[in-house]
């Protein structure tokens, strides 16, 4: 049994100038646009980013919660254009880099393109766990592009450890320098993350990086990222605050907390990340992330976190229940940007219910 | 018996296996060659059994033959059909292209479906564009669209290799087809790949911005209207609900938003009734190539 402070691999095995063991994330500004509906303004994004540049994030993402062209109908408007904010955060930083995500078949070329030209270093390119495939013109030009590459397998709970590896590997021969265990639904159970992060570290180690990205819709963001870190991954995500999508992402201050105690070094400050998320972040939440019912049961059913605030929507728009809603989009195995399909579910719902009446 | 145009196929994968079954029931199009590039390909030996000649060298071969095709499906890639084009326009052939190569005039059949049946080439956009475009066309034909959204799920067994490598040529493709055809001055399109087993049938929803005073009666009636014109071509083309309005808020950018839900199954020629969005392609192909065919025997 190992030490619960052994980490078996650290950043500094893939950047030898690092000084440090895990590589952080923050996703407030991406994920948390989510929770946010979309509408972040210039000041928040100025305040956010230099508050996190401040504690020593390293790696800071700014994009519409659906990624870059996610602006729409489907999943809500952006208040602000998120290649202004994208701009503004690059002009904000000192030290961190900017990052973004992008979602094939939502996002395309161009949008990677004009990020760049906005000042973002890091390029997260996200598909369902099962179709890696559709991401290999995206690697391909991000890294003729000079951009650093992060792939995300969204969803991952919904697949076994060996075909997660096999989907990493198509990343990675496709440019992806980094690849993420994504538990968008916030249901992975603590030894089913590991295996995860083990079958990747085992398939795509000796190229590329394992990162692990976590939600908070069965209360275990940051647990599940310790065994994450013990299992091999070195690029951790979270969401100071928990300021993300469902009940949340990992907390990041609460996880640099537990790095601090365990040993593992994040090159961020702790006390500095506690006051900008008291100060700074908490200020920009429209409310705290809480593990409500509808929350819980994203996490229980395995549903998309993101679909929390749309099946909100869809459930005081025909009044019927949120929970149904969501229960039922986990039975129709609906995955991450079909959120169109909760107002249908939500009128089947209500067709029920009339019919009962 | 009449006379009937004829025509080659171009592709013998899944698309063009599905297109070849359903010319083999047209009245007005004879398909007698299938072209395929591989000697072992499986949909050649199809085609083959069911008294089409088939070839696996090429239209090279094609266009050496006494007798030329009339009309050419091109159900290959858009790589393979910009260069064979011109050739096929040289040739005095008519191309109908399920490629999203856009070389000619895009066609959705119930909106524009009459208008270029004098044209050398003509494009089928994409599986997404079909499904959704005419439903656009539905509303805008009715009141101004200033901006409209497709979202198409498919389920991803069937998305070939080159609808994934080329996902971005997708979403163009659709919105550009969104704008030019459905009629809305912005159009956008998203494409989901959905692996749940069993395989799900294609989805879409199209969402369409209006003026908060636009006759909802009408946008109703026109959409109920619209999917018994596409019907004619595809009977598994369904309204999941009716047309759905949100009234105008800053959510909606001050512009009502109408939603609309459709279903595609599949006729199960030769695919799978899940796989509605080939099927889709394959009957407007059909559909269009008809129209061409009998304006040709005229």
């Amino acid at each position: 049994m190992s030490d619960i402070n052994t980490l078996s691999r650290t950043w500094t095995d893939t950047d030898p100038a690092s000084e440090l063991d895990l590589r952080l994330t923050d996703t407030c500004l991406r994920d948390g646009s989510h929770h946010k509906r979309h509408q972040f303004v210039e000041q928040e994004v100025r305040d956010i980013v230099g508050a996190l540049d401040a504690a020593g994030i390293p790696v800071i993402e700014v994009a519409h919660g659906d990624g870059l062209g996610g602006s729409s109908f489907n999943y809500g408007f952006s208040a602000t254009p998120e290649q202004d904010l994208i701009k503004l955060a690059a002009e904000t930083a000192t030290s961190a880099k900017i990052a973004f995500l992008m979602l094939p078949g939502v996002g395309t070329k161009d949008d990677i393109r004009a990020a760049q030209n906005n000042g973002a270093q890091i390029c997260r390119i996200a598909t369902h766990c099962t179709e890696a495939d559709t991401s290999q013109q995206h690697f391909g030009l991000a890294r003729e592009l000079g951009l650093e590459t992060v792939g995300f397998l969204m969803m991952s709970h919904t697949q076994p450890p060996e075909r997660l590896a096999k989907e990493a590997r198509i990343m990675v021969d496709a440019g992806c320098q980094c690849v993420y265990v994504v538990d968008s639904a916030g249901a992975l159970i603590m030894e089913a993350v590991s295996d995860r992060v083990s079958a990747m570290v085992a398939e795509i180690g000796s190229e590329a990086t394992v990162g692990f990205h976590g939600h908070e819709n069965l209360g275990l963001g940051v647990a599940n990222t310790v065994i994450a870190a013990r299992a091999g991954a070195t690029q951790i995500d979270g969401s100071v605050r928990r300021f993300g999508a469902g009940a949340g992402n990992t907390p990041l201050e609460a996880f640099v907390g537990v790095a601090d105690k365990l040993g593992w070094k994040t090159g961020v400050d702790f006390l500095q990340l506690v006051d900008a998320a008291e100060e700074v972040v908490l200020p920009a939440m429209p409310e705290e992330c809480h593990l409500g019912r509808n929350a819980l049961m994203i996490g229980y059913a395995g549903v998309y976190s993101s679909f929390l605030r749309h099946a909100d929507n869809a459930a005081a728009r025909y009044d019927v229940s949120a929970a149904k809603i969501l229960l039922e989009a986990g039975e129709r195995k609906l995955i991450g940007g079909q959120e169109d399909q909760l107002i249908d579910i939500a009128l089947q719902l209500k067709a029920k219910d009339n019919a009962n009446a | 018996m009449t006379r009937k145009v004829t025509a080659a196929i171009v592709g013998p994968g899944n698309i063009g296996t599905d297109l070849l079954f359903k010319l083999l029931r047209s009245d007005v199009i004879e398909p007698r060659w299938m072209i395929g590039v591989d000697s072992t390909s499986e949909g050649l030996e199809r085609a083959r059994q069911r008294g089409v000649e088939a070839s696996h060298e090429g239209v090279d071969w094609l266009l050496k033959q006494d007798e030329l095709p009339e009309l050419i499906f091109e159900a290959t890639s858009a790589y393979v059909h910009r260069e064979y084009a011109p050739r096929y326009a040289e040739a005095g052939i008519r191309a109908i292209d399920l490629t999203p190569a856009a070389v000619g005039p895009a066609v959705i059949p119930p909106v524009n479906g009459e208008e270029h049946l004098a044209a050398e080439n003509v494009n089928m956009i994409t599986c997404g564009g079909q499904a959704t475009i005419p439903m656009v066309h539905a509303v805008s034909r009715v009141t101004p669209v200033p901006y409209a959204e497709i979202v198409a799920s498919v389920s991803s067994a069937s998305a070939g290799p080159g609808t994934r490598a080329n996902i971005d040529e997708f979403t163009r493709t659709t919105a550009k087809g969104v704008e030019t055809i459905g009629g809305a001055d912005r159009g956008k399109a998203i494409i989901i790949l959905n692996p749940a087993e069993p395989p799900m049938i294609m989805r879409d929803t199209i969402f369409c911005a209006v003026a908060p005073d636009a006759d909802r009666d009408a946008i109703s009636e026109s959409v109920v209207r619209m999917q018994q014109q596409v019907q004619e071509y595809v009977p598994g083309y369904r309204l999941l609900q009716d047309a759905q309005f949100d009234d105008a808020s800053p959510a909606t950018q001050g512009k009502t938003k109408v939603s609309i839900f459709v279903e595609i199954e599949g006729a199960g020629d030769y695919l799978p009734p899940y796989a509605g969005n080939l099927d889709i392609m394959t009957a407007a192909a059909a559909q269009v190539g008809e129209s061409i065919a009998k304006e040709m025997l005229r």
